[in-house]
């Protein structure tokens, strides 16, 4: 309803054609700001696009451009040839990914269901429990050395999946959520016979698909962009990520060299190193892209959901 | 009493199950690393591990703190946040009053989502891009001046301009988050305001900062003191891809967390970088419990607990 109203207002000013001067102002600031703040958030993708589509001569003589002027697509041509560290990496990232968020989608919504529940007398001191690991933490180093040295999950598909799983903050978001089914629901289940588990998984779960699908993104988002455990746990080259792959080879064009040499390419004339890379970052980051005009909603929603409770 | 908690052990049973995978995770991730603080105080050897080591007083921070790095790093850490706060929050409510007011729902729809695509990108990939445009020798920006006959500029070894540079970056990455939360703030205002204001006379501008902005104070307050909270803990990824290891910036870049990493990873220094985590978490421990506080004497509902 408010945003109704909001918007006959506006559209009696444009129907009755005489717009006074304040709203003609703002509508150059409004959509001028907009404008250019919207072009300078896309910009930078324009840049690693255009580089990667354009020859190695031409950026190294007038450095990386908006717009492709000498168009070139050797990059990708060497990237798809030798493809082998690449394609390893992606399945990584896949694996974790689907793995990471399921695991992370089950245990979030299984812990906030049981804190959910008004019947359980002790839901405010485990809700402590957990709140309170965002209060205070060991830092890093105990941290560390507990992956390492005791648990030895370094270079282990666990130290890319476990330390991502649990989040105190999606808890509370799907907690909040949880709290907003009708209690009768759960009343009546009980009446029926149902246990508590059962009334978790085949009355409560299908309820909060939207919350799912939320938390789900937002889980699925931070495994993809995740380059920081392997930063820390990953050394075996078989297990690198997606985005510490591409970290590696940003930093290190012989490590690049290697690669290619390693998938049996021939490197005698020196390799396009500069598109090399934005093509490889590109390929990284091209099914976030894709995928987000699908997703982008469901983001929206969380943060809603988030700004809400605070 | 004791009968009663068997009892009650017994009818939660199915609740204690369930929440059993999400403790033992806690434990095990968050309880025990901070019962690991002792390292703090011990000469770490890798024979001896966490409890075997030998004591040694404050040696680790006294350390810390004479080599100098605690007071720069400590200082960078709070500046930096200092700043994104301001920065990042003016910029995303600005946006978002504009988002909210301007007509044209295809126009809205697209801007949206373009200052919101940053957020979905990983720092390594702005790391890449900071470079390509920042770098001294192909880098765009350098790229103009040389086409304009000026003076390229040395980024990567000049500590000067990275304040600015990494406020740049945080805000541009930050901003259609913050939007989004704000807009939402914005919408859930009454509109029987803009109404009144209306009928007062009131033009587009004063009923902007008569109507919109006060309505945002709530929201304002609280997710800055939320920030404010956290003002000891540095961004690593961004300053880790921004910066990297370049020591040559780290006057004006190094923050508490690249700088535990750094003394961890790098110099294998266990006791000092376990002293210099412990020095950040104490401090943010503080400051988020009076930053609780105040939001209680602001609004007891809006405490954190």
């Amino acid at each position: 309803m408010s945003a109704t109203e909001v918007n006959l207002d506006k559209s009696f000013a444009k129907t009755s054609g005489v717009k006074k001067t304040d709203q003609k102002i703002f509508a150059a600031i409004g959509y001028g700001s907009l404008t250019i703040m919207a072009v300078l958030c896309l910009l930078p993708f324009l840049l690693v696009v255009s580089s990667s589509l354009t020859s190695e001569n031409k950026i190294i003589t007038a450095g990386y451009q908006f717009i492709p002027t000498d168009f070139s697509a050797e990059a990708y041509s060497i990237l798809f040839k030798y493809p082998a560290e690449m394609i390893q990496a992606y399945l990584v990232t896949i694996g974790v990914t689907i793995g990471g968020t399921l695991l992370g989608l089950f245990l979030t919504s299984m812990t906030s269901y049981a804190l959910s529940r008004r019947d359980f007398k002790w839901r405010n001191g485990f809700s402590f429990f957990f709140f309170f690991t965002t209060l205070f933490s060991g830092g890093l180093v105990p941290w560390y050395l507990l992956i390492v040295n005791y648990l030895h999950m370094k270079d282990t598909v666990l130290a890319l999946i476990v330390p991502l799983v649990l989040n105190v903050f999606y808890i509370i978001v799907m907690k909040s959520f949880l709290g907003g089914i009708p209690e009768a629901i759960v009343e009546s289940a009980k009446i029926d016979g149902a246990g508590d588990f059962r009334i978790y998984a085949q009355l409560i779960l299908p309820l909060s698909k939207p919350a799912l699908a939320t938390i789900g993104l937002f889980l699925a988002l931070a495994y993809w962009n995740d380059w920081y455990n392997a930063l820390l746990f990953v050394s075996d080259e078989k297990l690198m990520p997606l985005q510490y792959y591409l970290y590696k080879m940003l930093g290190n064009m012989d490590g690049m060299r290697k690669a290619m040499m390693g998938a049996g390419a021939v490197v005698t004339t020196a390799l396009p190193t500069e598109s090399l890379k934005m093509a490889m970052t590109v390929v990284a980051t091209g099914p976030i892209l894709l995928a987000y005009p699908f997703v982008q909603r469901y983001f929206v929603q969380g943060l809603t959901i988030g700004a809400v409770k605070g | 009493m004791r009968s009663g908690f068997w009892h009650d052990l017994r009818k939660y049973k199915m609740f204690l199950l369930m929440l059993t995978p999400a403790v033992i995770f806690y434990l095990l991730f968050a309880y025990i690393p901070m019962a690991g603080i002792i390292i703090a105080f011990k000469r770490y050897d890798y024979a001896g591990g966490i409890f075997g080591s030998a004591w040694n007083g404050w040696d680790n921070f006294r350390f810390f703190f004479d080599s100098g790095n605690a007071w720069q790093v400590t200082r960078n850490t709070a500046l930096y946040n200092i700043a994104f706060i301001v920065v990042n929050n003016a910029l995303q409510i600005f946006a978002a009053i504009l988002l909210f007011e301007v007509g044209g729902k295809w126009f809205r729809k697209i801007v949206q989502s373009a200052l919101f695509l940053p957020y979905f990108i990983s720092w390594v990939v702005v790391g890449a891009i900071a470079y390509n445009l920042l770098n001294y020798d192909i880098g765009t920006v350098n790229a103009l001046l040389r086409g304009l006959g000026l003076e390229p500029v040395d980024i990567y070894n000049t500590p000067a301009y990275w304040p600015f540079l990494l406020v740049l970056v945080s805000a541009w990455k930050g901003l259609g988050y913050g939007t989004v939360m704000y807009l939402a703030a914005i919408t859930s205002i009454d509109t029987e305001m803009y109404e009144a204001a209306e009928i007062d006379g009131a033009n587009i501008f004063q009923r902007i900062l008569k109507v919109t902005i006060p309505n945002l104070y709530p929201t304002i307050i609280i997710l800055v003191l939320l920030a404010v909270g956290n003002i000891f803990r540095g961004d690593f990824g961004m300053f880790y891809n921004m910066v990297g290891n370049n020591g040559v910036l780290f006057s004006s870049t190094d923050v508490i967390d690249t700088f535990v990493f750094r003394s961890l990873i790098t110099s294998n220094d266990i006791g000092m970088s376990a002293a210099a985590g412990v020095f950040q978490s104490v401090l943010g421990f503080a400051t988020i419990m009076a930053v609780n506080y105040a939001v209680r004497r602001y609004d007891k509902d809006r405490a954190l607990f």
